[in-house]
């Protein structure tokens, strides 16, 4: 309404460049009028100190101004209820919109958002993830999103949409929002959450409810569609592996994956220990119980929150599958039974694995030199 | 000049520049001792200021490195990007914790305060000589502990030098749980214990200066002809008393979480991560009043006495004071509106805060009133309070925006909240602290600083000011988040526009330290009174002997100015008796006789 009588454009310079959910237009109306009000009031306040500055600045042999009155009851209530007025304005504008922000419309479709040090997760229909790490919401159809945190807190920022809300650990925070025109817009982490707090960004990406249906059934079931080695390759971009681990041997926050399965790695306290399929499921689910030399937190630990319960057993075999893929120190054969039966037998392992896949893999040349 | 025989020993009415003896508290007493151990208010205010300021360089270098870092976004692909982030972060959080708990709290009430406010009242000295020094031991003891945290995290983050149990913090100066006990561990415990004690420094100011307004005032000196700073810093003290608990008790409960395993604010125990803001906010948003109202009793002060006018309003200034302080306790909740925070609470803690809003834009108002008519001097002090009383319009008109609930949801944890706050601690705060220095400085050190040099520096400071942080409020407003190591390409020029300003800050804040350096050892020596002002502080010598007034004064109102006179061509001030009045009353109150 504000907004209607302001005349704000949709597309202004105060504010992000998109406005796209249901609210964000009487968000931007009540923000410029808070700019208005201030304005007034700060050229007021600034006009009068200059006026007065230049008008009773003290001029050598002046003649000192007839002293005007210490108080004045009348002018004190005028400025103390005008404001008073105006700021109920402000106040009854801000919780109206509120209201409208936490009323949520029936029949909201439900994505599950889970905050994760430092990766964002959306999960549709209770199981299915998406698989590029955005969030894929159809437009004009309300949407609620239910928001988890494996670890510290985290705050989604829709800037687009004018919508925030915390993802606290041990409590399920919720909001809902309704996207208004198609497109893709940021996504913010905006409470501050560790070392890579700045680098925990997704985005968006509002779709026409045909191609919003197309994308739920890619993600419904990989085995259908994926390799397990490909589904390892899409986990570790989009779960938040990628964050701290890096697939070209660089240590990064946790060990680099590259030649790590079937290595061995020293462990804090330990002594070393080899990678092997064991051991990589318990790190996810447990990180703290064998801690990589050199990659713990100040008290010894993990840096690294749990994945249990985030991670099925199809996805961490397919992790598992991926680091293998990576490893030299894997001597198995990844590749699908049917292609292998199409390969010759004295061909290497790593070439059929490449053909096969398409994925990163080793060359033979590189690991001679471990 | 002693016509007043038999008459009220008011004052002398033009302060011998050198006492007889020669004698003033400076050099009362010499050696080292003599100053770690003194129960003299002045001293103590004096190392209060050299500590505090130092506390203040080292926040402010930190201030300069940050913005160095955002001058461009960091390569997220770059080896080390990692490790630059954790640096970034390690930075923000020495600055902030430092600014808060080391520079801006103790800032006004512990320099300022101890120095001027028994002299205000026309006092030997405070009500609690002992404890004021206590206070002081107290607060280098925390100071001292909380920088070697601070400290040990940045030498361990760039250099990898690793101090005996200092990770450092990076967790901002708020702690959150449950980031603060599973990341920085052991840290974050110590730090909060710096933190407690600094906290025991400002509750025993705080007694101390509530016992000594109510007991030391001179005669004559009713509770409404308390000068406003003397008010300003006792709504102050009430917060100090009643909020610095919390924060002990917060640590306590941080403590038994993880020492005894009892779940408090641990979610993995069963605790509540929200809990442990609503503690902190408790104690924190009380401490933002802690931080803005003894400066805004220097800005009253300083715009009566140069614009030559009786303070507009003395009542509703002095009631809004204690109104802030008290209304200062019931917003806390609205730094929680995202949080999952229940919409009720949200709607309460709203409301509640534009309810602070309206005592300080009467503030604000009376000042602009009491320039109408004046015989405004355009000395350095009155340049900071008129850009106090700008830039503080900003920071309260600023406030509307994030106390709206549904604008506050776009805008939390963004960069406007980031600018909102500085022009509120930085453009009101340390502007206040800045212009009451230079006011107080000629009765503090006897000497006078070079007038033109200081203007200049004062509007490289308002330019540099807003340079740095106006940016801010655009970029925020547009989605920029806070706390970002690194940040989209889009938000560059405004980071750019920002790190300028914060160059061109410093080079003002250097410009001022230089002058006042240059006034101790050249500057001209200062009258008893240099600007004509009528608070009891300035009836004695400058500096002041030991004791403070040689006679104990007695207070008439302290915005009378009537009477007061330029010595031509001076920065002295004499008093004419004959023409000093009250606007509105006899001079003295008729219990305020002596007895003798």
């Amino acid at each position: 309404m504000l907004n209607a009588i302001l005349g704000v454009a949709s597309n202004s310079f105060w504010m992000p460049e998109r406005s796209s959910s249901t609210v964000s237009a009487d968000v931007d109306g009540l923000y410029y009028f808070i700019f208005y009000l201030s304005l007034f009031f700060f050229l007021l306040i600034s006009f009068m100190l200059v006026a007065f500055i230049i008008k009773y600045r003290h001029r050598e042999g002046g003649k000192p101004h007839e002293p005007a009155a210490g108080h004045s009851t009348a002018l004190e209530l005028t400025w103390t209820i005008i404001p008073t007025v105006l700021l109920l304005v402000v106040f009854y504008y801000g919780f109206r919109g509120f209201l409208d922000m936490m009323v949520e419309p029936p029949n909201s479709y439900e994505v599950l958002v889970t905050g994760t040090q430092w990766n964002w997760t959306f999960t549709y229909e209770g199981q299915y993830v998406s698989d590029d790490g955005k969030l894929h919401i159809p437009v004009n159809t309300p949407v609620r999103f239910v928001l988890s945190s494996n670890d510290v807190i985290h705050s989604l920022f829709l800037p687009a949409f004018r919508l925030k809300k915390d993802v606290v650990p041990g409590r399920y925070n919720r909001f809902w929002a309704q996207a208004t025109e198609t497109g893709e817009s940021d996504i913010y982490c905006a409470e501050y959450c560790g070392i890579k707090h700045s680098q925990m960004l997704s985005n968006v990406v509002v779709e026409t409810p045909a191609e919003f249906e197309k994308f739920i059934e890619r993600i419904k079931d990989w085995t259908k569609t994926k390799t397990p080695l490909q589904a390892g390759e899409m986990l570790y971009n989009t779960r938040g592996c990628a964050q701290c681990h890096s697939i070209d041997g660089t240590a990064k926050i946790g060990p680099s994956w590259k030649d790590m399965f079937g290595s061995q790695v020293p462990i804090v306290g330990k002594g070393n220990v080899v990678a092997d399929e064991d051991y990589i499921r318990e790190s996810i689910l447990y990180p703290n119980a064998k801690v990589v030399q050199g990659f713990q937190n100040p008290s010894g630990g993990s840096q690294m929150s749990s994945f249990l319960g985030q991670l099925n057993d199809n996805d961490i075999m397919a992790i598992i599958s991926y680091m293998k893929s990576i490893s030299v120190h894997f001597k198995g054969d990844l590749t699908p039974f049917k292609q292998k039966l199409k390969q010759p037998t004295t061909a290497p392992l790593t070439a059929s694995l490449s053909a096969a896949t398409g994925a990163k893999t080793v060359s033979t040349g590189s690991s001679s030199g471990h | 000049m002693s016509a007043n025989i038999g008459a009220i020993p008011l004052t002398p009415d033009r302060a011998p520049e050198h006492p007889e003896h020669g004698d003033n508290y400076l050099t009362h007493g010499k050696g080292i001792k003599s100053w770690l151990f003194t129960l003299d208010h002045k001293r103590i205010g004096i190392m209060y200021m050299v500590v505090v300021l130092s506390a203040f360089a080292l926040g402010g270098t930190f201030a300069i490195i940050l913005r160095t870092l955002l001058w461009h976004p960091a390569d997220p692909t770059a080896p080390n990007a990692a490790a630059s982030y954790d640096f970034y972060n390690h930075v923000f959080t020495l600055h902030g914790a430092v600014m808060v708990f080391m520079f801006i709290i103790p800032s006004i009430p512990a320099i300022l305060g101890n120095f001027v406010l028994p002299m205000m009242l026309g006092a030997k000295d405070v009500a609690f000589p002992r404890l004021n020094l206590l206070s002081f031991h107290i607060y280098v003891l925390g100071a001292l502990f909380f920088t070697y945290v601070l400290l040990s995290g940045i030498l361990h983050s760039a250099f990898g030098i690793h101090m005996p149990g200092g990770w450092g913090l990076d967790t901002g100066w708020t702690f959150y749980t449950p980031y603060s006990t599973s990341s920085s561990q052991g840290a974050v415990a110590v730090a909060t214990l710096g933190a407690f004690i600094l906290g025991f420094s400002s509750i025993l100011t705080g007694v101390n200066f509530i016992a000594t307004i109510h007991m030391l005032r001179p005669r004559g000196m009713t509770w409404f002809r308390l000068p406003l700073f003397a008010w300003a810093l006792y709504a102050t003290s009430i917060i100090q008393i009643l909020a610095t608990p919390v924060l002990a008790i917060t640590l306590l409960l941080l403590t038994a979480e993880r020492v005894l395993g009892v779940g408090v604010f641990d979610p993995a125990l069963g605790g509540d991560p929200v809990l442990y803001q609503h503690f902190f906010w408790f104690y924190s948003h009380p401490a933002v009043y802690i931080m803005i109202l003894p400066g805004m009793g220097v800005i009253s002060e300083l715009v009566s006495t140069f614009s030559r006018r009786h303070i507009f309003g003395y009542n509703f200034i002095a009631i809004s004071s204690v109104a802030i302080a008290l209304l200062g306790f019931l917003v806390w909740g609205h730094h929680l509106f995202v949080s999952g925070q229940s919409p009720l609470a949200n709607s309460i803690f709203s409301i509640l805060t534009f309810s602070v809003a309206i005592p300080s834009a009467i503030k604000v108002f009376n000042w602009t009133a009491t320039l109408y008519k004046g015989d405004i001097r355009l000395k350095t002090p009155f340049l900071y309070a008129a850009g106090f009383i700008m830039l503080f319009t900003i920071g309260g008109l600023t406030g509307l925006f994030l106390g709206a609930l549904s604008v506050d949801i776009h805008l939390t944890d963004t960069y406007f909240v980031v600018a909102h706050f500085h022009y509120v601690m930085v453009g009101s705060m340390l502007f206040a602290f800045i212009g009451g220095l230079y006011y107080w400085w000629p009765k503090m050190f006897g000497k006078m600083y070079h007038e033109n040099t200081a203007r200049l520096a004062a509007t490289i400071l308002f330019v540099g000011f807003n340079l740095t942080f106006f940016p801010q409020f655009i970029m925020g407003s547009r989605g920029m988040p806070r706390r970002y190591a690194s940040y989209p390409i889009k938000f560059v020029t405004y980071h750019h526009l920002s790190t300028s300003g914060a160059y061109i800050m410093a080079c003002g804040l250097v410009l001022i330290l230089l002058n006042l350096i240059h006034s101790l050892r050249k500057g001209k020596p200062a009258p008893a009174n240099p600007w004509g002002a009528n608070t009891l502080e300035w009836r004695t010598p400058s500096p002041p002997p030991h004791d403070n007034f040689k006679e104990t004064p007695v207070a008439g109102d302290p915005y009378d100015l009537h009477g007061w006179k330029q010595i031509p061509g001076q920065d002295e001030w004499v008093l004419d008796k004959q023409e000093h009045k009250t606007i509105d009353g006899p001079l003295h109150d008729p219990a305020a006789q002596p007895h003798h």
